[in-house]
């Protein structure tokens, strides 16, 4: 992990910044393992993102950051854990828009989509909602011009490189591909958030 | 009416549940939340003998009204304001009984924002992750205070220790906000970074518990272009397109793209938090440790 630059963020954390995704998940990995070890120093969050993990609530982040560059991260053992299946009917609103911007047929999105393996890269911009990576770069969308005042729980989604399923009703900007009965968050339940990051998704179609 | 509760006879502009929040799950997209004046809601704890972690009232600019269902110690902190109990006036800033069916008035802020209110035995909503608050970015917790809502009391766990001054930071009349290095420092001209450490800034009124919302110059970026979605601190100063700061306050988002020239201290986010619209602030730059 040649690319791996430490910055600072205020007195107590770190943002670790990485070259790619992969390498994101493989150094959020590690952290997680060291965290169960009991050798990582006390921390409050562990955030992956896009490109970086912050983490919060450090004593020292400048001792952290040094000893970080020392790390041997191992790359990715893949398929390790079974892969989450979501049940999806591919009917939403922007399913033609985006195959025009894919340049397939209509049923070829939900065909393409329901044979991809996601990863979840992170969570955020609601609890539970996760940003999916799998798709092949040529498969990139953009959002629509005008967000929806209210996108449906349980919306499935792609914007960018990303595939999201919308954890409650809330306002989006996300292209609608499909939909599932999946309950992506419930706070009564033990883990409350279905998908977490580092986890594989699958989704698999339901009959129409 | 002997039931351990009370019931809302006016929400106020604003009232929420509050506690110490729920740290730990921002990797799912969950915001730490809590209360924004912590040593404000830690003293009105205190003053009603309860743990720290006891869930409390946090109310914006005008105050709430509530009538306990039982006879219950209380004490208002924060942001000063007229007390009264069924319309005789009572202490801010000291434990207060409440007899069963009166009401209790938390007025009009005097000066500052948010005002506290603990109970004895404190607010039993039923948690979620491990905190009674109430996050308004995501909607977990209880919901906000609605007239008539009946919201449910512990039981009084040790007797309250009676204070006979207590110690009041007064509403700011200029925020000084003492902030350290941001990740992305560089992506903002030389001149920006001179403005945000030496313009005279005010609290815009489009506040709220998200973040403090800031009127002042705005902020050139060095470079352009999309930052990929990061995770973001409390405190953490986002410029957005508009150049104009946005100080993370509890309910901040998780992540966010726009980029993060500095990070307030938390300490000085109290004050941040008393701050009304039109306060001038400062950006001071804090010493490296």
């Amino acid at each position: 992990m040649s690319t791996m630059r430490a910055l600072p963020v205020g007195d107590h954390a770190l943002l670790v910044e990485l070259g790619s995704s992969e390498e994101v998940e493989a150094l959020h990995a590690e952290l997680l393992r060291r965290r169960a070890a009991g050798t990582l120093p006390a921390v409050r969050e562990i955030v992956p993102a896009a490109r970086t993990v912050l983490l919060d609530g450090l004593d020292d982040p400048g001792r952290f950051a040094e000893r970080l560059t020392g790390w041997e991260i191992p790359p990715l053992s893949p398929g390790v854990r079974g892969a989450i299946e979501i049940p999806v009917r591919y009917d939403g609103p922007d399913l033609a828009a985006v195959a025009g911007l894919w340049g397939v047929p209509h049923d070829e999105v939900g065909r393409i989509h329901s044979a991809t393996e996601f990863r979840v890269a992170f969570c955020g911009f609601a609890p539970g909602f996760g940003y999916l990576t799998g798709l092949p770069e040529r498969y990139t969308v953009p959002r629509r011009d005008t967000p929806r005042t209210a996108v449906p729980a349980g919306a499935v989604a792609l914007a960018g490189a990303y595939t999201g399923v919308y954890p409650r009703s809330s306002p989006g900007g996300w292209q609608l591909i499909g939909s599932t009965r999946a309950v992506l968050w419930d706070h009564a339940r033990v883990p409350a958030a279905l998908l977490t990051p580092g986890a594989r998704v699958r989704f698999v179609p339901e009959e129409l | 009416m002997t039931d351990r509760a009370f019931a809302v006879v006016r929400a106020g502009a604003l009232t929420s549940v509050q506690d110490q929040g729920r740290a730990g799950h921002a990797h799912l997209g969950v915001p730490r939340s809590g209360a924004l004046d912590r040593p404000a809601s830690d003293l009105a704890n205190r003053l009603v003998g309860n743990h720290l972690e006891a869930a409390v009232l946090e109310t914006t600019l005008n105050g709430s009204a509530v009538r306990p269902r039982c006879a219950v110690t209380v004490a208002v902190t924060g942001a000063p304001c007229r007390v009264t109990v069924d319309g005789r006036p009572a202490a801010w800033g000291a434990p207060v009984r409440v007899a069963a069916g009166a009401v209790l008035e938390v007025g009009h802020a005097e000066g500052g924002v948010r005002s506290y209110v603990a109970f004895a035995g404190g607010i039993a909503c039923e948690p979620v992750l491990g905190s009674r608050s109430t996050d308004l970015l995501s909607g977990l917790g209880p919901a906000p205070l609605t007239d008539g809502a009946v919201l449910p009391l512990g039981g009084e766990s040790a007797p309250p220790v009676y204070a006979d001054a207590v110690p009041c930071q007064g509403p700011p009349r200029e925020l000084v906000l003492r902030f350290g290095p941001g990740p992305r420092t560089d992506w903002f001209t030389e001149r920006s970074l001179h403005t945000l450490a030496t313009a005279l800034y005010r609290v815009s009124s489009a506040s709220n518990r998200i973040g403090l919302r800031t009127e002042g110059p705005p902020l050139e970026r060095a470079v352009h272009g999309e930052l990929p979605s990061e995770g973001m601190v409390l405190g953490a100063v986002q410029v957005p397109p508009d150049g104009h700061p946005v100080v993370f306050l509890a309910d901040h988002p998780t992540t966010g793209g726009y980029p993060v020239i500095a990070v307030v201290r938390e300490r000085d986010l109290a004050a941040a938090a008393q701050a009304a619209p039109g306060t001038p602030i400062r950006f001071v730059p804090a010493g490296r440790r």
